[in-house]
């Protein structure tokens, strides 16, 4: 049976672009059709902004590669029309337990409240995430979306041209050229755009490496995400075991410094860990294996003029913390509704260096967590071993050590704090739904909060009426009134009566009040797309 | 009688480890141990209290 990721999806196709004259020009081109660029599309697509997606191959990832699907990044994709689809499929889980040596020193619940549509996090095989991406693709060019996509076209040289990028792709039938108002670039950690423009990735490396072998096997493990220090069949290392859909499990061992990569992978060697870890008579088969190690690192900047960068092209992270694409799903919702507002012209151009602000503030958030796991998990000196492996020691029987454990923090929402987009902040509100905030969802009493939000300016009264309609600027904002709910007065009133909250399209909140005022409403609108 | 805290204490543990671990950086294995040293001298200097710190050579030993 030939896998998904074997299966050319979007085979290559002559375009009218290849023999036009004078050369083409689109609004927004993609460059990349993993989860990032797909998710780009789709969102700029729904909101009418025409977009072409070039990738250099034809098919979805090889390999089972990202798996843990955050729940921000669900509600992303609820908003982008496929995300029940992927909870649908993929595992939920909301536990994490940590082994040391044979016993288990700590569990942790990611489910902290109830009242929300989706779960703390899903597993999911990369390939399935991008199939399905691509079937909501499908689904809108059927609906007549402007968008397209095109497999076998590899970008090999490029040049910003102050108010257009021009592009030379290469195709099975030769190159041909390109122009492109806005360049996004999303072609993963070693961005071949990124290098022909010459942009550093500086941050650091580290020197561990790390075997995946993704086994598909009947095991009746349960849907948790488990992790060892020193287990007795990976002495000195980590290990980390996590379920996704049709029987595939994601089995992680760290496997040292200086290591014989070909001999590491060969299936026999392999065969012989899992073995050691699952028992002599465990029947599995090798889906996808794959030797990594990591790097925390990002660009200075994610726009330089008429090219934005997003996902690992602009920041890479290692994978303990599932913070590499949920991150880049964070990136594409910041970016489209301000591509949108920008090629309109309701809003300046610089609306797209607050895209690099925020999600540079997002990047540092993720590495900063990232880098700081990956110290636990393969510390770098003795003394931070010596610490480690005390922690560890404790942990077991004192609950104060159980905090410092760290096998990876997992992957969550980024607020914008401190963004120039941000309005006025009410300190009596919660801070939870501060100005920079993604909205939290609450049971509205008819359907989920967030079901409702998205895709276009709103401005929310809760408990209060604010007008159905107001314009500013072009921009016209919907008012939303909802009657109080338990769950919409935790998370959006506190201890006061009522709130008005003006949110952005990406479903963050752009600034709040205690009360209804058209004149701050409409100063706080400008500001949140950058006329401020 | 002075209770030892063996529960979570830190606001921040996180931030704790990572400054830790940085005080370690670029230190050699003697100077790693001396600062553990000095460190622990200093913390048990700032609890004072002689019970719980008998406690807390009880908790590390076993």
């Amino acid at each position: 049976m030939s896998k998904i990721f074997e299966t050319p999806l979007y085979p290559y196709q002559r375009t009218p672009d290849q023999d036009a004259s004078p050369t083409a020009r689109h609004k927004v081109v993609v460059i990349g059709a993993g989860p990032v660029g797909l998710a780009l599309a789709i969102d700029l697509a729904q909101q009418g902004v025409p977009v072409l997606v070039l990738d250099d191959n034809d098919r979805v990832s090889f390999g089972s590669r990202a798996i843990c699907f955050a729940k921000r990044p669900l509600e992303i994709l609820d908003r982008l029309g496929c995300g029940e689809e992927m909870v649908e499929k993929g595992v939920l889980w909301d536990t994490g337990r940590v082994f040391v040596d044979e016993d288990e020193a700590y569990s942790f619940n990611l489910l902290t409240e109830s009242g929300h549509k989706n779960p703390a996090f899903i597993n999911l095989q990369q390939y399935t995430f991008e199939e399905k991406l691509l079937a909501r693709l499908r689904a809108l060019q059927d609906e007549g979306a402007p968008i397209d996509l095109r497999g076998k076209n590899k970008v090999t040289a490029l040049a910003d041209n102050g108010d257009h990028v021009r592009l030379e792709v290469d195709t099975p039938e030769g190159s041909y050229l390109l122009e492109a108002d806005w360049l996004v670039a999303c072609d993963g950690a070693n961005s071949p755009t990124r290098k022909m423009l010459g942009h550093d990735f500086k941050g650091r490396v580290f020197e561990d490496n790390f075997l995946i072998a993704d086994v598909i096997m009947q095991a009746d493990f349960p849907a948790e995400r488990w992790f060892w220090f020193d287990p007795p069949f990976n002495r000195g290392q980590s290990a980390l075991l996590h379920k996704q859909p049709d029987n595939v499990w994601r089995i992680d061992f760290q496997i040292g410094q200086e290591i014989d990569r070909e001999e590491e992978l060969k299936p026999e060697k392999i065969k012989r860990r899992l073995r050691a870890m699952l028992g002599e008579a465990a029947e599995f088969e090798l889906e996808w294996t794959s030797i990594y190690s990591f790097q925390c690192r990002r660009m200075d900047k994610f726009r330089y003029g008429r090219t934005l960068f997003a996902g690992d092209a602009a920041h890479q992270v290692s994978p303990f913390g599932a913070r590499g694409a949920n991150s880049g799903l964070q990136d594409s919702d910041n970016l489209a509704w301000k591509l949108k507002l920008v090629i309109e012209g309701t809003a300046p151009e610089t609306l797209l260096d607050s895209y690099s602000d925020e999600r540079v503030h997002g990047a540092e958030e993720n590495i900063l967590n990232s880098t700081r796991s990956t110290d636990f998990i393969t510390p770098k000196s003795k003394a931070s071993r010596t610490l480690r492996d005390a922690v560890l020691a404790l942990a077991r029987q004192h609950a104060f050590a159980r905090p410092l454990v760290n096998s990876g923090r997992l992957s969550v929402p980024c607020t914008y704090d401190g963004s120039v987009l941000n309005g006025p902040e009410v300190s009596q509100l919660p801070a939870d739904t501060r100005p920079g905030a993604p909205m939290k969802d609450a049971d509205t009493g008819a359907g989920w909060l967030l079901d409702k939000l998205g895709n276009r300016f709103q401005l929310l009264g809760v408990n209060i009426a604010v007008p159905a309609v107001l314009e500013v600027d072009g921009i016209i904002v919907d008012g939303l009134t909802l009657p109080l709910t338990d769950s919409l007065k935790a998370r959006y009133l506190g201890d006061v009566g009522a709130a008005v909250y003006l949110l952005r399209p990406d479903q963050h909140v752009a600034a709040r009040w205690l009360a209804y005022d058209e004149t701050a409403v409409k100063a706080a609108l400008r500001t949140a797309i950058g006329k401020g | 009688m002075n209770m030892l805290n063996l529960k979570p204490n830190l606001d921040q543990p996180d931030d704790f480890y990572a400054a830790l671990i940085a005080a370690h950086e670029g230190l050699s294995d003697a100077e790693s141990e001396a600062l553990n040293a000095r460190l622990i001298l200093i913390l048990a200097n700032h609890i004072g209290q002689a019970d719980v710190l008998t406690a807390a050579l009880e908790a590390a030993k076993s």
